[in-house]
Protein backbone atom coordinates (compact mmCIF):
# COMPACT_ATOMS: atom_id res chain seq x y z
CA UNK A 1 0.00 0.00 0.00
CA UNK A 2 3.15 2.60 0.81
CA UNK A 3 4.10 2.08 -2.33
CA UNK A 4 0.80 2.92 -4.45
CA UNK A 5 0.29 5.98 -2.04
CA UNK A 6 3.68 7.16 -3.00
CA UNK A 7 2.73 6.11 -6.89
CA UNK A 8 -0.27 8.44 -6.60
CA UNK A 9 1.96 11.04 -4.78
CA UNK A 10 4.25 11.44 -7.73
CA UNK A 11 1.32 11.52 -9.91
CA UNK A 12 -0.49 14.59 -7.84
CA UNK A 13 2.74 16.05 -8.00
CA UNK A 14 3.55 16.25 -11.66
CA UNK A 15 -0.42 17.04 -12.17
CA UNK A 16 0.16 20.12 -10.58
CA UNK A 17 3.69 21.11 -11.89
CA UNK A 18 2.38 20.34 -15.61
CA UNK A 19 -0.69 21.98 -14.83
CA UNK A 20 1.30 25.23 -13.76
CA UNK A 21 3.64 24.89 -16.86
CA UNK A 22 0.00 24.60 -18.95
CA UNK A 23 -0.76 28.38 -17.93
CA UNK A 24 2.34 29.75 -19.55
CA UNK A 25 3.11 27.33 -22.56
CA UNK A 26 -0.35 26.21 -23.39
CA UNK A 27 -2.83 29.13 -22.51
CA UNK A 28 -0.37 31.99 -23.11
CA UNK A 29 1.80 30.92 -25.65
CA UNK A 30 4.74 31.23 -23.52
CA UNK A 31 7.08 28.72 -24.12
CA UNK A 32 9.47 28.10 -21.12
CA UNK A 33 12.46 26.01 -21.05
CA UNK A 34 13.25 26.80 -17.09
CA UNK A 35 9.99 26.07 -15.30
CA UNK A 36 11.95 23.36 -12.94
CA UNK A 37 13.50 27.05 -11.52
CA UNK A 38 10.26 27.72 -9.73
CA UNK A 39 9.35 24.27 -8.97
CA UNK A 40 13.41 24.42 -6.82
CA UNK A 41 12.48 28.02 -5.85
CA UNK A 42 8.71 26.90 -3.51
CA UNK A 43 10.76 23.36 -2.72
CA UNK A 44 13.79 25.51 -0.96
CA UNK A 45 11.08 27.71 0.33
CA UNK A 46 9.08 24.87 1.80
CA UNK A 47 11.64 22.84 2.99
CA UNK A 48 13.34 26.08 4.87
CA UNK A 49 10.31 26.66 6.34
CA UNK A 50 9.29 23.37 7.44
CA UNK A 51 12.50 22.77 9.18
CA UNK A 52 11.85 26.00 11.09
CA UNK A 53 8.86 24.34 12.65
CA UNK A 54 5.86 25.28 10.36
CA UNK A 55 3.62 23.08 9.10
CA UNK A 56 3.71 22.21 5.48
CA UNK A 57 -0.06 23.29 4.94
CA UNK A 58 1.49 26.94 6.08
CA UNK A 59 4.39 26.96 4.20
CA UNK A 60 2.28 26.31 1.26
CA UNK A 61 1.59 30.01 0.48
CA UNK A 62 4.86 31.40 1.27
CA UNK A 63 6.10 28.71 -1.67
CA UNK A 64 3.74 30.18 -4.29
CA UNK A 65 4.68 33.60 -3.34
CA UNK A 66 8.53 33.09 -3.69
CA UNK A 67 8.21 31.19 -6.94
CA UNK A 68 5.40 33.61 -7.93
CA UNK A 69 7.59 36.80 -7.50
CA UNK A 70 10.25 35.50 -9.49
CA UNK A 71 7.91 34.45 -11.96
CA UNK A 72 6.82 38.16 -12.39
CA UNK A 73 10.40 39.42 -12.94
CA UNK A 74 11.22 36.18 -15.52
CA UNK A 75 7.37 37.52 -17.30
CA UNK A 76 8.91 40.96 -17.46
CA UNK A 77 11.51 39.05 -19.99
CA UNK A 78 9.23 37.86 -21.94
CA UNK A 79 8.06 41.14 -22.75
CA UNK A 80 10.94 42.28 -24.69
CA UNK A 81 11.52 38.51 -26.00
CA UNK A 82 9.56 36.04 -27.91
CA UNK A 83 9.62 32.24 -29.13
CA UNK A 84 12.65 30.39 -29.40
CA UNK A 85 14.21 33.69 -27.80
CA UNK A 86 11.97 33.57 -24.89
CA UNK A 87 12.56 29.68 -24.81
CA UNK A 88 16.49 30.26 -24.37
CA UNK A 89 15.65 32.97 -21.80
CA UNK A 90 13.66 30.80 -19.55
CA UNK A 91 16.21 28.05 -20.20
CA UNK A 92 18.58 30.49 -18.53
CA UNK A 93 16.92 30.88 -15.83
CA UNK A 94 16.98 27.33 -15.14
CA UNK A 95 20.73 27.62 -15.35
CA UNK A 96 20.83 30.38 -13.00
CA UNK A 97 18.96 28.78 -10.53
CA UNK A 98 20.55 25.46 -10.11
CA UNK A 99 24.32 27.21 -10.33
CA UNK A 100 23.20 30.26 -7.48
CA UNK A 101 21.90 27.55 -5.57
CA UNK A 102 25.13 25.19 -5.57
CA UNK A 103 26.96 28.39 -4.27
CA UNK A 104 24.52 29.35 -1.08
CA UNK A 105 25.69 27.59 1.75
CA UNK A 106 22.58 27.99 3.69
CA UNK A 107 20.47 25.92 1.25
CA UNK A 108 22.88 22.89 1.69
CA UNK A 109 25.03 23.88 -1.09
CA UNK A 110 26.00 21.48 -3.34
CA UNK A 111 24.76 18.85 -1.15
CA UNK A 112 21.36 19.93 -0.58
CA UNK A 113 18.39 20.21 2.16
CA UNK A 114 18.07 16.59 3.67
CA UNK A 115 16.00 15.78 6.86
CA UNK A 116 13.16 17.49 5.79
CA UNK A 117 10.23 16.59 8.31
CA UNK A 118 7.44 14.33 7.19
CA UNK A 119 4.21 15.84 6.69
CA UNK A 120 1.79 15.36 10.21
CA UNK A 121 -0.27 13.02 8.87
CA UNK A 122 2.85 10.81 7.52
CA UNK A 123 2.45 9.85 3.53
CA UNK A 124 -1.30 9.33 3.17
CA UNK A 125 -1.65 13.14 4.93
CA UNK A 126 1.01 14.17 1.60
CA UNK A 127 -0.79 12.48 -0.94
CA UNK A 128 -4.36 14.26 0.32
CA UNK A 129 -3.00 17.28 0.48
CA UNK A 130 -1.04 17.08 -2.72
CA UNK A 131 -4.48 15.65 -5.04
CA UNK A 132 -6.52 18.60 -2.91
CA UNK A 133 -4.10 21.12 -4.36
CA UNK A 134 -3.86 19.68 -7.71
CA UNK A 135 -7.13 19.43 -7.66
CA UNK A 136 -8.09 22.93 -7.23
CA UNK A 137 -5.44 24.31 -9.58
CA UNK A 138 -7.05 22.35 -11.86
CA UNK A 139 -10.53 24.12 -11.03
CA UNK A 140 -8.47 27.09 -10.83
CA UNK A 141 -7.05 26.60 -14.55
CA UNK A 142 -10.62 25.20 -15.94
CA UNK A 143 -12.31 28.68 -14.45
CA UNK A 144 -9.55 30.72 -16.24
CA UNK A 145 -9.95 29.10 -19.49
CA UNK A 146 -13.76 30.19 -19.35
CA UNK A 147 -12.91 33.93 -18.08
CA UNK A 148 -12.26 36.82 -19.48
CA UNK A 149 -8.32 36.24 -18.99
CA UNK A 150 -8.67 32.85 -20.58
CA UNK A 151 -10.06 34.67 -23.63
CA UNK A 152 -7.32 36.50 -23.68
CA UNK A 153 -4.57 34.23 -23.07
CA UNK A 154 -6.21 32.54 -26.15
CA UNK A 155 -5.54 35.30 -28.31
CA UNK A 156 -1.92 35.96 -27.13
CA UNK A 157 -1.29 32.57 -27.77
CA UNK A 158 -2.79 33.06 -31.51
CA UNK A 159 -0.92 35.84 -32.39
CA UNK A 160 0.03 38.65 -29.90
CA UNK A 161 0.51 41.59 -32.30
CA UNK A 162 -3.13 41.10 -33.43
CA UNK A 163 -4.12 40.97 -29.62
CA UNK A 164 -2.50 44.10 -28.77
CA UNK A 165 -3.95 45.92 -31.90
CA UNK A 166 -7.37 45.06 -30.71
CA UNK A 167 -6.70 46.73 -27.71
CA UNK A 168 -6.20 43.88 -25.41
CA UNK A 169 -3.23 44.43 -22.72
CA UNK A 170 -0.96 41.73 -23.87
CA UNK A 171 1.92 42.59 -21.11
CA UNK A 172 -0.51 42.85 -18.21
CA UNK A 173 -2.04 39.00 -19.28
CA UNK A 174 1.81 37.82 -20.00
CA UNK A 175 2.82 38.59 -16.32
CA UNK A 176 -0.57 37.14 -14.71
CA UNK A 177 0.44 34.01 -16.87
CA UNK A 178 4.17 33.72 -15.05
CA UNK A 179 2.09 34.65 -11.88
CA UNK A 180 -0.04 32.34 -11.11
CA UNK A 181 2.06 29.41 -13.43
CA UNK A 182 5.23 29.75 -11.38
CA UNK A 183 3.20 30.34 -8.16
CA UNK A 184 1.57 26.50 -9.32
CA UNK A 185 5.25 24.96 -9.89
CA UNK A 186 6.05 27.10 -6.22
CA UNK A 187 3.50 24.83 -4.38
CA UNK A 188 4.07 21.59 -6.46
CA UNK A 189 7.87 22.36 -5.22
CA UNK A 190 6.85 22.58 -1.73
CA UNK A 191 4.99 19.24 -1.97
CA UNK A 192 7.58 17.29 -3.67
CA UNK A 193 11.04 18.19 -1.02
CA UNK A 194 8.31 17.06 1.75
CA UNK A 195 7.59 13.95 -0.74
CA UNK A 196 11.33 13.10 -1.25
CA UNK A 197 12.33 14.35 2.11
CA UNK A 198 15.00 15.53 0.50
CA UNK A 199 16.14 17.88 -2.67
CA UNK A 200 19.65 19.01 -4.16
CA UNK A 201 20.16 21.78 -6.99
CA UNK A 202 20.58 18.93 -9.19
CA UNK A 203 16.90 17.86 -9.23
CA UNK A 204 15.31 20.71 -10.68
CA UNK A 205 17.82 21.01 -13.62
CA UNK A 206 17.44 21.33 -17.33
CA UNK A 207 15.91 17.68 -17.43
CA UNK A 208 12.99 18.25 -15.15
CA UNK A 209 11.78 21.80 -17.49
CA UNK A 210 12.34 19.55 -20.02
CA UNK A 211 10.03 16.73 -18.88
CA UNK A 212 7.12 18.92 -17.46
CA UNK A 213 7.11 20.37 -21.17
CA UNK A 214 7.38 16.90 -22.55
CA UNK A 215 4.13 15.98 -20.53
CA UNK A 216 2.53 19.75 -21.52
CA UNK A 217 3.15 18.97 -25.25
CA UNK A 218 1.78 15.21 -25.14
CA UNK A 219 -0.97 16.11 -23.62
CA UNK A 220 -2.03 18.77 -25.60
CA UNK A 221 -1.14 22.44 -25.36
CA UNK A 222 -3.99 24.33 -23.29
CA UNK A 223 -6.01 21.32 -22.56
CA UNK A 224 -6.16 20.63 -18.65
CA UNK A 225 -7.27 17.26 -18.47
CA UNK A 226 -4.93 15.86 -21.15
CA UNK A 227 -2.39 17.13 -19.50
CA UNK A 228 -3.11 16.13 -16.13
CA UNK A 229 -3.87 12.69 -17.96
CA UNK A 230 -0.11 12.82 -19.80
CA UNK A 231 1.45 14.02 -16.25
CA UNK A 232 -0.02 11.17 -14.53
CA UNK A 233 1.26 8.41 -16.84
CA UNK A 234 4.62 9.39 -17.23
CA UNK A 235 5.32 11.03 -14.03
CA UNK A 236 4.96 7.17 -12.70
CA UNK A 237 5.70 5.32 -16.02
CA UNK A 238 9.95 5.57 -14.77
CA UNK A 239 8.71 3.66 -11.78
CA UNK A 240 6.99 1.26 -12.70
CA UNK A 241 9.24 0.38 -15.34
CA UNK A 242 12.81 0.68 -13.79
CA UNK A 243 14.51 0.20 -17.11
CA UNK A 244 12.86 3.67 -18.31
CA UNK A 245 14.38 5.59 -15.85
CA UNK A 246 17.92 5.39 -17.73
CA UNK A 247 16.33 6.20 -20.87
CA UNK A 248 13.33 8.96 -19.56
CA UNK A 249 14.64 11.56 -22.05
CA UNK A 250 15.19 9.24 -24.57
CA UNK A 251 11.93 7.86 -24.66
CA UNK A 252 10.08 10.98 -23.51
CA UNK A 253 11.91 12.78 -26.76
CA UNK A 254 10.48 9.77 -29.07
CA UNK A 255 6.69 11.02 -27.70
CA UNK A 256 7.52 14.36 -27.94
CA UNK A 257 8.56 13.63 -31.77
CA UNK A 258 5.64 11.65 -32.13
CA UNK A 259 2.98 13.68 -30.87
CA UNK A 260 4.40 16.60 -32.90
CA UNK A 261 4.06 14.62 -36.04
CA UNK A 262 1.15 12.66 -36.06
CA UNK A 263 -1.30 14.40 -33.72
CA UNK A 264 0.35 18.43 -32.98
CA UNK A 265 -2.22 19.23 -30.53
CA UNK A 266 -1.28 15.96 -28.34
CA UNK A 267 -3.74 13.72 -26.92
CA UNK A 268 -6.06 15.93 -26.38
CA UNK A 269 -6.11 16.75 -30.48
CA UNK A 270 -6.22 13.03 -31.22
CA UNK A 271 -9.50 12.41 -28.96
CA UNK A 272 -10.96 15.86 -30.73
CA UNK A 273 -10.40 14.62 -33.80
CA UNK A 274 -11.80 11.11 -33.26
CA UNK A 275 -14.66 12.81 -31.74
CA UNK A 276 -15.57 14.77 -34.74
CA UNK A 277 -15.21 12.11 -36.88
CA UNK A 278 -17.85 10.14 -35.19
CA UNK A 279 -19.94 12.74 -35.34
CA UNK B 1 -8.33 69.77 -35.29
CA UNK B 2 -7.71 67.08 -37.71
CA UNK B 3 -8.74 63.37 -36.89
CA UNK B 4 -5.42 62.68 -37.60
CA UNK B 5 -1.90 64.65 -38.06
CA UNK B 6 1.86 63.14 -38.92
CA UNK B 7 4.47 65.40 -38.92
CA UNK B 8 7.89 65.08 -39.73
CA UNK B 9 7.74 61.38 -39.39
CA UNK B 10 10.62 59.35 -40.71
CA UNK B 11 11.98 55.71 -40.63
CA UNK B 12 15.06 53.97 -41.82
CA UNK B 13 15.32 50.37 -41.91
CA UNK B 14 19.13 49.03 -41.59
CA UNK B 15 20.25 52.61 -42.98
CA UNK B 16 17.48 52.12 -46.13
CA UNK B 17 14.99 55.07 -45.41
CA UNK B 18 11.55 53.78 -45.85
CA UNK B 19 9.39 56.84 -44.85
CA UNK B 20 11.01 60.10 -45.68
CA UNK B 21 9.37 63.35 -44.08
CA UNK B 22 5.96 62.18 -44.29
CA UNK B 23 3.36 64.99 -43.57
CA UNK B 24 -0.07 63.92 -43.38
CA UNK B 25 -3.41 65.97 -42.30
CA UNK B 26 -6.66 64.07 -42.59
CA UNK B 27 -9.79 65.59 -41.13
CA UNK B 28 -12.52 64.00 -38.95
CA UNK B 29 -15.26 62.21 -41.05
CA UNK B 30 -12.48 62.60 -44.61
CA UNK B 31 -12.07 59.17 -46.20
CA UNK B 32 -8.75 59.29 -47.41
CA UNK B 33 -6.97 57.14 -49.61
CA UNK B 34 -3.26 56.34 -50.19
CA UNK B 35 -1.94 54.98 -53.59
CA UNK B 36 1.15 53.81 -54.48
CA UNK B 37 3.30 51.39 -55.78
CA UNK B 38 4.48 48.37 -54.07
CA UNK B 39 7.59 49.66 -51.47
CA UNK B 40 5.92 53.08 -51.43
CA UNK B 41 5.84 52.65 -47.90
CA UNK B 42 1.84 52.69 -46.79
CA UNK B 43 1.82 49.68 -44.66
CA UNK B 44 4.79 50.67 -42.78
CA UNK B 45 3.24 53.88 -42.64
CA UNK B 46 -0.12 52.02 -41.15
CA UNK B 47 2.08 50.33 -38.64
CA UNK B 48 3.99 53.11 -37.39
CA UNK B 49 0.54 54.99 -37.07
CA UNK B 50 -0.74 52.06 -34.77
CA UNK B 51 2.27 51.95 -33.11
CA UNK B 52 3.42 48.46 -34.38
CA UNK B 53 6.88 50.01 -35.51
CA UNK B 54 8.27 53.02 -33.37
CA UNK B 55 9.28 55.72 -35.77
CA UNK B 56 12.39 57.23 -36.05
CA UNK B 57 11.28 60.70 -35.86
CA UNK B 58 8.10 62.40 -36.17
CA UNK B 59 4.91 63.16 -33.92
CA UNK B 60 1.46 61.66 -34.94
CA UNK B 61 -1.64 63.20 -33.11
CA UNK B 62 -4.93 61.54 -32.94
CA UNK B 63 -7.68 64.15 -32.31
CA UNK B 64 -4.91 66.19 -30.95
CA UNK B 65 -3.56 64.27 -28.46
CA UNK B 66 0.12 63.15 -28.97
CA UNK B 67 0.16 59.18 -29.44
CA UNK B 68 3.73 58.56 -30.96
CA UNK B 69 5.13 57.00 -27.91
CA UNK B 70 1.62 55.59 -26.51
CA UNK B 71 2.18 51.32 -26.38
CA UNK B 72 -0.21 50.10 -29.20
CA UNK B 73 -2.68 48.86 -27.08
CA UNK B 74 -3.74 52.09 -25.72
CA UNK B 75 -4.18 53.49 -28.88
CA UNK B 76 -7.24 51.61 -29.82
CA UNK B 77 -8.21 52.58 -26.35
CA UNK B 78 -8.62 55.82 -27.87
CA UNK B 79 -10.56 55.25 -30.76
CA UNK B 80 -7.74 54.17 -33.51
CA UNK B 81 -8.25 50.66 -34.86
CA UNK B 82 -7.25 48.91 -38.22
CA UNK B 83 -7.09 45.65 -40.57
CA UNK B 84 -4.21 44.39 -42.34
CA UNK B 85 -3.31 43.71 -45.85
CA UNK B 86 -3.28 39.88 -45.07
CA UNK B 87 -6.33 38.74 -42.67
CA UNK B 88 -4.64 38.23 -39.10
CA UNK B 89 -7.73 37.08 -37.03
CA UNK B 90 -8.12 33.91 -35.02
CA UNK B 91 -8.58 31.04 -37.48
CA UNK B 92 -9.45 28.45 -35.27
CA UNK B 93 -11.90 30.65 -33.02
CA UNK B 94 -15.63 31.19 -33.86
CA UNK B 95 -16.94 34.17 -35.73
CA UNK B 96 -18.23 34.73 -32.75
CA UNK B 97 -15.64 34.60 -30.44
CA UNK B 98 -13.56 37.13 -32.69
CA UNK B 99 -15.78 39.91 -32.67
CA UNK B 100 -16.64 38.88 -28.56
CA UNK B 101 -12.68 39.54 -28.11
CA UNK B 102 -12.99 42.50 -30.12
CA UNK B 103 -15.86 44.12 -27.74
CA UNK B 104 -14.35 42.94 -25.02
CA UNK B 105 -10.76 44.26 -25.19
CA UNK B 106 -12.25 47.58 -25.10
CA UNK B 107 -15.27 47.17 -22.27
CA UNK B 108 -15.26 47.94 -18.92
CA UNK B 109 -15.14 44.12 -18.49
CA UNK B 110 -10.98 44.25 -19.29
CA UNK B 111 -10.24 45.32 -15.60
CA UNK B 112 -12.20 42.15 -14.40
CA UNK B 113 -10.40 39.47 -15.98
CA UNK B 114 -11.51 36.91 -13.39
CA UNK B 115 -14.74 37.26 -14.83
CA UNK B 116 -16.28 34.26 -16.47
CA UNK B 117 -17.91 35.09 -19.95
CA UNK B 118 -20.28 31.86 -20.46
CA UNK B 119 -22.43 34.18 -17.86
CA UNK B 120 -22.09 37.12 -19.89
CA UNK B 121 -24.94 37.12 -22.38
CA UNK B 122 -24.76 40.58 -23.02
CA UNK B 123 -21.41 40.11 -24.78
CA UNK B 124 -22.78 37.75 -26.78
CA UNK B 125 -25.50 39.50 -27.62
CA UNK B 126 -23.80 42.05 -28.55
CA UNK B 127 -21.63 40.58 -30.83
CA UNK B 128 -24.40 38.50 -32.54
CA UNK B 129 -25.94 42.01 -33.39
CA UNK B 130 -22.53 42.95 -34.71
CA UNK B 131 -22.51 40.20 -37.26
CA UNK B 132 -25.89 40.64 -38.17
CA UNK B 133 -25.02 44.23 -39.33
CA UNK B 134 -22.05 42.84 -41.63
CA UNK B 135 -24.92 39.88 -42.84
CA UNK B 136 -22.80 37.09 -41.10
CA UNK B 137 -24.96 36.16 -38.05
CA UNK B 138 -26.21 32.86 -39.26
CA UNK B 139 -21.74 31.88 -39.62
CA UNK B 140 -21.50 32.85 -36.03
CA UNK B 141 -20.48 29.65 -34.31
CA UNK B 142 -18.53 28.49 -37.64
CA UNK B 143 -14.36 28.69 -36.70
CA UNK B 144 -13.38 31.42 -38.82
CA UNK B 145 -10.99 29.51 -41.00
CA UNK B 146 -14.36 27.43 -42.48
CA UNK B 147 -15.51 30.72 -43.90
CA UNK B 148 -14.59 32.30 -46.99
CA UNK B 149 -12.09 34.60 -47.62
CA UNK B 150 -14.98 37.68 -48.47
CA UNK B 151 -16.39 36.36 -45.12
CA UNK B 152 -13.18 36.75 -43.65
CA UNK B 153 -12.48 40.29 -44.51
CA UNK B 154 -15.96 41.42 -43.34
CA UNK B 155 -15.68 39.87 -39.92
CA UNK B 156 -12.49 41.66 -40.07
CA UNK B 157 -13.95 45.13 -40.70
CA UNK B 158 -16.54 44.19 -38.24
CA UNK B 159 -14.22 43.88 -35.65
CA UNK B 160 -13.04 47.27 -36.41
CA UNK B 161 -16.14 48.62 -36.50
CA UNK B 162 -17.51 46.39 -32.60
CA UNK B 163 -14.55 48.44 -30.98
CA UNK B 164 -16.58 52.17 -32.20
CA UNK B 165 -13.51 53.95 -33.75
CA UNK B 166 -12.67 57.33 -33.88
CA UNK B 167 -10.66 56.83 -36.97
CA UNK B 168 -10.59 53.32 -38.85
CA UNK B 169 -7.34 52.41 -41.16
CA UNK B 170 -7.79 49.59 -43.90
CA UNK B 171 -4.75 48.19 -45.41
CA UNK B 172 -6.34 46.83 -48.78
CA UNK B 173 -9.59 45.79 -48.03
CA UNK B 174 -10.50 44.18 -51.51
CA UNK B 175 -7.19 42.37 -52.39
CA UNK B 176 -8.09 38.79 -53.30
CA UNK B 177 -11.77 39.56 -53.20
CA UNK B 178 -14.00 38.15 -56.24
CA UNK B 179 -16.06 40.73 -58.11
CA UNK B 180 -19.25 39.90 -55.68
CA UNK B 181 -17.53 40.29 -52.40
CA UNK B 182 -15.87 43.32 -53.95
CA UNK B 183 -19.53 44.66 -53.83
CA UNK B 184 -20.23 43.71 -50.50
CA UNK B 185 -17.24 44.95 -49.01
CA UNK B 186 -17.73 48.19 -50.83
CA UNK B 187 -21.19 48.30 -49.35
CA UNK B 188 -20.44 47.81 -45.84
CA UNK B 189 -17.60 50.56 -45.89
CA UNK B 190 -20.08 52.95 -47.32
CA UNK B 191 -22.15 52.27 -44.36
CA UNK B 192 -19.82 53.25 -42.06
CA UNK B 193 -21.24 56.25 -40.08
CA UNK B 194 -20.01 59.46 -41.36
CA UNK B 195 -18.08 60.91 -38.08
CA UNK B 196 -15.93 57.60 -38.37
CA UNK B 197 -12.55 59.05 -40.17
CA UNK B 198 -11.73 56.26 -42.72
CA UNK B 199 -7.89 56.08 -44.24
CA UNK B 200 -7.35 53.32 -46.78
CA UNK B 201 -4.38 51.54 -48.88
CA UNK B 202 -5.51 50.17 -51.68
CA UNK B 203 -4.49 49.00 -55.46
CA UNK B 204 -8.21 48.39 -56.97
CA UNK B 205 -8.24 52.53 -58.20
CA UNK B 206 -11.62 52.24 -59.56
CA UNK B 207 -13.43 50.98 -56.67
CA UNK B 208 -11.03 53.48 -54.09
CA UNK B 209 -11.37 56.30 -56.22
CA UNK B 210 -15.36 55.79 -56.35
CA UNK B 211 -15.10 55.50 -52.41
CA UNK B 212 -12.19 58.58 -51.36
CA UNK B 213 -12.51 62.03 -51.34
CA UNK B 214 -8.81 63.29 -51.28
CA UNK B 215 -5.61 61.49 -51.84
CA UNK B 216 -2.60 60.86 -51.09
CA UNK B 217 0.03 59.67 -53.50
CA UNK B 218 3.67 57.73 -51.90
CA UNK B 219 6.94 56.83 -53.87
CA UNK B 220 9.81 55.40 -51.94
CA UNK B 221 8.52 56.57 -48.82
CA UNK B 222 7.48 59.93 -49.69
CA UNK B 223 4.31 61.59 -50.51
CA UNK B 224 4.48 63.24 -53.92
CA UNK B 225 1.41 64.04 -54.53
CA UNK B 226 -2.05 65.29 -52.76
CA UNK B 227 -5.76 66.65 -53.78
CA UNK B 228 -8.84 65.59 -54.90
CA UNK B 229 -9.77 62.75 -56.87
CA UNK B 230 -9.43 64.75 -60.07
CA UNK B 231 -6.02 66.42 -59.22
CA UNK B 232 -4.43 63.32 -58.33
CA UNK B 233 -5.28 61.51 -61.74
CA UNK B 234 -4.44 64.59 -64.16
CA UNK B 235 -1.23 65.23 -61.51
CA UNK B 236 2.14 64.23 -64.03
CA UNK B 237 3.98 62.71 -60.65
CA UNK B 238 0.96 60.52 -60.26
CA UNK B 239 1.05 59.64 -64.34
CA UNK B 240 4.83 58.99 -64.26
CA UNK B 241 4.49 56.74 -61.49
CA UNK B 242 1.63 54.96 -62.44
CA UNK B 243 1.78 55.11 -66.37
CA UNK B 244 5.80 55.90 -66.62
CA UNK B 245 4.96 58.74 -68.89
Amino acid sequence: MAYEIILATTMAISILFALSLNIITGFCGQVSLGHAAFYGLGAYAGAMLTKAGWPLVAALPPAAIVAGCVGFIVGLASLRVRHDFLAITTMGVSFLFVGVVRKQEWLGGEIGISGIPAVQFGRPGLLVLSIICAGLFAVVAVYIKRSWMGFAFDSIANDEDTARVLGIDVPRFKLWAFVIGTSGAGIAGALYAHHVRYIGPDSFGFVESVTVLAMVIIGGIGSVWAVALAAAVLSVLPLWFQFIDDYKLLIYGLMVFGVVRFSPNGIAGAVQSLVNRRH
Amino acid sequence: MSALEIVGLNKSFSGFRVINDVNLFVEVGERRLIIGPNGAGKTTLFNIITGEIQPDAGTILLNGQNITNIPVQKRSHLGLTRTYQIITLFPNDSLLKNISLSLLALSSLRWSPFVALDVRNDIKLQALEVLDQVGLKRLADRPLNQTSYGEQRRVEIAMALAQRPKIILLDEPFAGLSIEERTQIRELLVSIPEEVTIVMIDHDMEVALEFAEKITVMHFGEVVVEGSRAEVVEHPKTREIYLGE
